[in-house]
């Protein structure tokens, strides 16, 4: 690892794993250099002092938003199910989940 | 600007608001200029490739319908027979839509977005698909996973991004208008690089349903056009609220078309003297231009402040890669698009999304997913949240003291393909300038105001607060009669 302590290649790999990203080990190389770049620049905040300041999640105050309970039309199951690239019985098909080691 | 040269039928107005006119009065008919836009589009696109589709058919019968309405006397609309191309991100109902990715290639949307229907219902006809950086993620066009669009004004270069697409094909008249998405600059820096007008609203203005997400908190639609006019026109048929989206203002908008001529006598246009360095000489010099001509139309520059605008950046580049790992795990192989077969779900999952997403989405995804993975979410998500709350009320406290305010849109105008090499830093600075708007959730937009360097075109963007687009479009409407004027573009 020639890079900072800022990130290893062990950590891409995890995030990788987290993120469903088969990554292959050039990209892994690639990936935690330029994460390395990416998180010195962001270094600048450290010099903000925050510990005074609220999260701003999103750019209006949360509200609830409710509508009157109608029934309305929804998408077309057949026309969903046309698009998707396996289905069965009216399902999309899926490999089996559990029962192996993954 | 270059326009093609194309056989023409009976002279088609170069503006929306020309050919809207004409179509409504009967003096035009929506299929000649159906005809006219597809036959530019051949002569050019070839060289451009503005489009990942170009639906002449549809456009055709769209058309045809629109002139047999017209012709039983009806009302179709204030954008009557007037082409519009849709950034590739938006649902097409039974149309693919790939957001330039090969992760959707062929998919087709069972529904339409919900700015399309209103497009349709104010007469417009849609005329094509345009390109995109692969799911909106860049500045170029270059990580289109269909190839880069090449800038009407200088095929060597980039259009800008990551609405390349509907930037380039407004730039080389296939289309007067198009819409794109604007997360943290998307409309507005293509806009500056091809010459045109961009325009972000306030966060809300129009229903994202049926835009596909990148960045929710981010992401809002806008028109690119020829005109302040056209952009008004187009935003006007978009805007309002839309019970799919409850994030859309409830309240009503007033009609942008009818400010346009108010003038800016009395506004106060701030100046950002914190503003970070990195506009290039030639930028500046058409900024500082922009300023005089608003200045002579009877505004007051003053001076304003925004300490936390440098931050920007690095706040954006957190806060929208972490919105993006999570709405871009939709992308799994199991209810639309591309499946990579595996033995069991995990190992689909994770083959279908390393084929399947580019490099560019990859790295975004994989720095949200950091940013938000246990031991680091406090140190880089929260810390970003706090950083565009100081961001957002930073702006507050200026449009305190200023009505809006100016800046460069890009740094630089159009770049040479490959300029940015492999340093994904180097490209994420192109938005410089655009990012803090969308972070604060402020409108804002840029106007061609002449050219820099290699005779290329440079954009001014005008930033006002939260739902005070009138005021925008009035210096807006402004900046274009200077440039078009005699001390205007040079």
């Amino acid at each position: 690892m020639d890079v900072s302590d800022r990130i290893s290649t062990a950590d891409v790999v995890k995030v990788a794993k987290l993120a469903r990203l088969d990554l292959t080990s050039q990209e892994i190389e690639t990936m935690t250099v330029q994460l390395d770049g990416m998180l010195e620049h962001f270094a600048d905040m450290d010099a903000l002092d925050l510990s005074h300041v609220a999260s701003m999640t999103q750019p209006y105050p949360l509200r609830n938003v409710l509508r009157d309970d109608v029934v309305q039309p929804s998408l077309d199951r057949d026309e969903v199910l046309a698009v998707a690239p396996r289905v069965e019985d009216g399902r999309f098909h899926v490999p089996p989940i559990i029962g192996l080691d993954s | 600007m270059t326009l093609p040269t194309v056989p023409s039928v009976p002279s088609v107005p170069s503006t929306a608001a020309g050919i809207a006119a004409g179509v409504r009065g009967g003096e035009l008919r929506a299929a000649d200029v159906v005809e006219h836009h597809l036959a530019a589009i051949a002569a050019r696109e070839p060289e451009i490739h503005a489009f990942n589709l170009v639906m002449a058919d549809q456009a055709r019968a769209a058309a045809a319908a629109i002139d047999a309405r017209v012709a039983a006397g009806e009302d179709v609309g204030p954008l009557a027979g007037v082409p519009v191309a849709l950034k590739d991100n938006m649902c097409t109902q039974g149309v693919p839509t790939t957001c330039s990715s090969r992760i959707l290639d062929g998919w087709r949307p069972p529904y339409d977005a919900t700015v399309v229907s209103r497009l349709a219902g104010a007469g417009a006809v849609v005329i094509g698909k345009t390109n995109l950086d692969e799911f909106a993620m860049g500045s170029s066009t270059e990580n289109s996973g269909f190839g880069p669009t090449r800038n009407p004004h200088d095929t060597t270069r980039v259009p800008g991004g990551s609405s390349g697409g509907s930037a380039a094909a407004v730039a080389a008249g296939f289309s007067p208008v198009s819409l794109g998405s604007d997360t943290g600059g998307s409309i507005r820096q293509p806009a500056a690089l091809c010459g045109v007008v961009g325009v972000k609203p306030t966060y809300g203005y129009v229903s994202r349903y049926g835009l596909i997400a990148f960045a929710s908190s981010l992401d809002q639609i806008g028109p690119f056009a020829t005109t302040v006019h056209d952009a008004a026109l187009v935003l006007d048929a978009i805007g309002g609220h839309d019970p799919h989206d409850s994030t859309s203002i409830p309240e009503p908008h007033s009609p942008l078309v009818d400010v346009l001529d108010r003038g800016v006598e009395g506004l106060r246009v701030g100046r950002i003297t914190d503003l970070p360095e990195g506009a290039d000489p030639d930028v500046a010099e058409r900024l500082e231009a922009a300023f005089d001509a608003l200045r002579d139309a009877g505004a007051t520059v003053v001076d304003v402040q925004v300490p936390a605008f440098g931050y920007a950046l690095t706040a954006y580049y957190l806060i929208a890669p972490a919105e993006a790992s999570s709405n871009l795990a939709r992308f799994d192989g199991v209810r639309f698009g591309l499946r990579v077969d595996a033995p069991d779900t995990n190992s689909m999952y994770s083959a279908t999304r390393a084929a399947g997403f580019g490099a560019e989405v990859k790295r975004r995804i994989m720095l949200g997913t950091y940013a938000l993975s246990a031991g680091y979410y406090d140190a880089y998500y929260g810390r970003a949240l706090k950083v565009r709350r100081l961001i957002h009320d930073d702006f507050a406290r200026a449009y305190m003291h200023a009505d809006v305010l100016l800046t460069p849109t890009s740094p630089t105008v159009a770049f040479p393909f490959g300029a940015k090499g492999d340093n994904p830093l180097a490209m994420y600075l192109c938005d410089l300038y655009t990012i803090p708007t969308n972070l604060a959730g402020h409108p804002g937009m840029s106007v061609p105001f002449g050219t820099g360097a290699d005779g290329l075109p440079v954009g001014v963007q005008v930033l006002a607060g939260t739902l005070d687009e009138a005021t925008m479009f009035r210096v807006g409407a402004a900046l274009e009669r200077a440039a078009l004027g005699p001390k205007g573009a040079a």
